[in-house]
């Protein structure tokens, strides 16, 4: 007797291939959303896209970028900033954009956040110590944000200032630096397409010991240039000092871009530890950034203006 | 059980605890994202507490009137400088990696690390006649050679201080601790030279 069977149900009758192919990717989309839901309103950011100058340099790890910190603010110890940063206060914050500027503004943190698109920008980080990471932030470059403003002609340097409040920074209950943190850049440097004001890296907000809500990324110069947690950008006709000038004129400069031929005086900068490698590396000239940013110094005696 | 009643084994077993401490963070993988300047430093930072120790038997003894504790200065002075050839180990090996260029540069032009290598030259000698057969040998001039202790520390502390990029607090934590010690033998020299 012939037992008529019924024919297989093909699976692409069920679910169409590219829907079960993409499984994988809608679970852990699920996943995230759930996770992202669980968060408070505000760690969400907008949606981001991934930004020019890359590096396809392997990325340091998120532990390795949030444990190991340079942030006076909470203190002179690597692990410091890790340890106090939460006191921080992020929200509510502003940022006002001022000096010589014909639309000065204060803005909200979450307006600005929305304000300009978002880009994912993977940069090498040297610190002037002599270790270095590569870190994926999150952000969008500075020139949007001063154009906005629209500098005047007097604008030839822009100030950064960082938060003051010893409540929310214990470290600034010392007087190890002349608080706020103060840092500069002329302004052709602030407005390169390099430099970003982060708010975010790996794809989250930015943790409070990496200079949340709002910081300055400037991959050719040395970290301390990047100014943290920053709460007011000043267009200024007169170079800016530096909290780090005034604290040691004859250690950091004004520019302080990353150059193995130009030694710190008490530390060498040709080679560097990057975080995670057991041997130390060169140093590269601009940090590696050379082609896009060696114009801006062009003629100018990098030894003198250091 | 005698024998546990002596401190020596005691101490030497404390003295190995900086080293105990850093194979222990080692091994539960807490020494960090960047564990070699976490071992360079830790091993500097005891190198200066054993020279610290070594220097505080001498006004101990003095306030305690405990002479026996002399018996222990050799061992505390011993391990000063174990940690001190590990610390520069650290720096030769872990850091540099036989870099042998960049070391002599580094020696001659950061004053940190020129105050560093001579801080270990000075304490070379003292482990080297810190034996009983060298202490009678050089008779009256062990003392001499044994005073370089001083310069030594001195140098270590500098040696830190150096180095920190702009909070002293810990470097100065040493170097009034062993202005504490020099200045009390200052002190007692000048009462005995005026009782004297």
């Amino acid at each position: 007797m012939l037992i008529k069977r019924p024919a297989d149900i093909r699976p692409s009758e069920i679910t169409p291939e590219a829907v079960y192919r993409d499984r994988r990717r809608f679970i852990q989309g699920a996943a995230a959303l759930a996770a992202l839901a669980a968060l408070p309103a505000e760690a969400a950011l907008p949606p981001y896209k991934k930004g020019a100058y890359g590096t396809t340099e392997p990325v340091n790890s998120f532990k390795e970028i949030t444990s190991y910190n340079n942030f006076y603010e909470f203190g002179t110890d690597k692990a410091d900033p890790a340890a106090h940063a939460y006191s921080l206060q992020t929200r509510p914050w502003t940022v006002s954009i001022e000096g010589a500027c014909r639309k000065p503004k204060v803005w909200d943190i979450d307006a600005l956040i929305k304000a300009f698109p978002l880009e994912e920008r993977i940069y090498r980080l040297r610190c002037v110590e002599g270790w270095s990471m590569v870190i994926p932030w999150l952000g969008f470059p500075l020139a949007n944000l001063l154009k906005q403003a629209e500098p005047t002609g007097d604008a030839k340097y822009v100030e950064f200032s960082s938060l003051h409040d010893p409540k929310q920074m214990p470290g600034q209950r010392r007087a190890i630096l002349d608080w706020p943190y103060v840092e500069g850049l002329r302004l052709d440097e602030a407005m390169h397409p390099l430099t970003l004001l982060a708010v975010g890296l790996y794809g989250q907000e930015l943790p409070k010991q990496n200079g949340a809500p709002i910081r300055l990324v400037v991959p050719w110069k040395y970290g301390f240039k990047s100014a943290k947690s920053i709460v007011r950008i000043r267009l200024v006709e007169q170079q800016p000092v530096s909290s780090w000038m005034k604290a040691a004129p004859r250690e950091y400069g004004f520019y302080s871009n990353v150059n193995p031929e130009v030694d710190h005086p008490r530390w060498s900068q040709a080679k560097e530890r990057r975080i995670g490698e057991f041997l130390k590396r060169p140093t590269l000239m601009f940090n590696g950034y050379g082609d896009q940013v060696a114009h801006l110094y062009a003629g100018m005696d990098l030894r003198k203006y250091f | 059980m005698a024998f546990l009643r002596d401190p020596k084994p005691w101490l030497f077993l404390i003295c190995l605890y900086p080293l105990a401490r850093l194979g222990y963070l080692g091994y539960t993988d807490g020494l960090g994202v960047n564990p070699i300047e976490f071992i360079t430093r830790s091993l500097g930072t005891w190198t200066l507490t054993g020279l610290l120790l070594t220097l505080a038997v001498t006004p101990a003894r003095r306030l305690t009137g405990r002479a026996s504790l002399v018996r222990h200065r050799r061992m505390l002075g011993l391990f000063a400088f174990f940690y001190g050839v590990l610390h520069l180990l650290s720096y030769l090996w872990l850091d540099q990696f036989f870099d042998w260029a960049a070391m002599v540069k580094d020696v001659l032009k950061r004053p940190f690390i020129t105050f560093g290598m001579v801080a270990f030259l000075l304490l070379l000698p003292l482990a080297l006649t810190s034996t009983q057969a060298a202490m009678r040998r050089l008779g009256r001039n062990w003392q001499r050679v044994h005073w370089l202790i001083y310069p030594a520390a001195i140098a270590g502390v500098l040696h830190y201080g150096w180095l920190v990029k702009k909070d002293l607090t810990q470097p100065l934590i040493y170097g009034g601790i062993l202005a504490l010690f020099l200045g009390l033998r200052v002190f007692w020299r000048y009462k005995k030279t005026k009782a004297g």
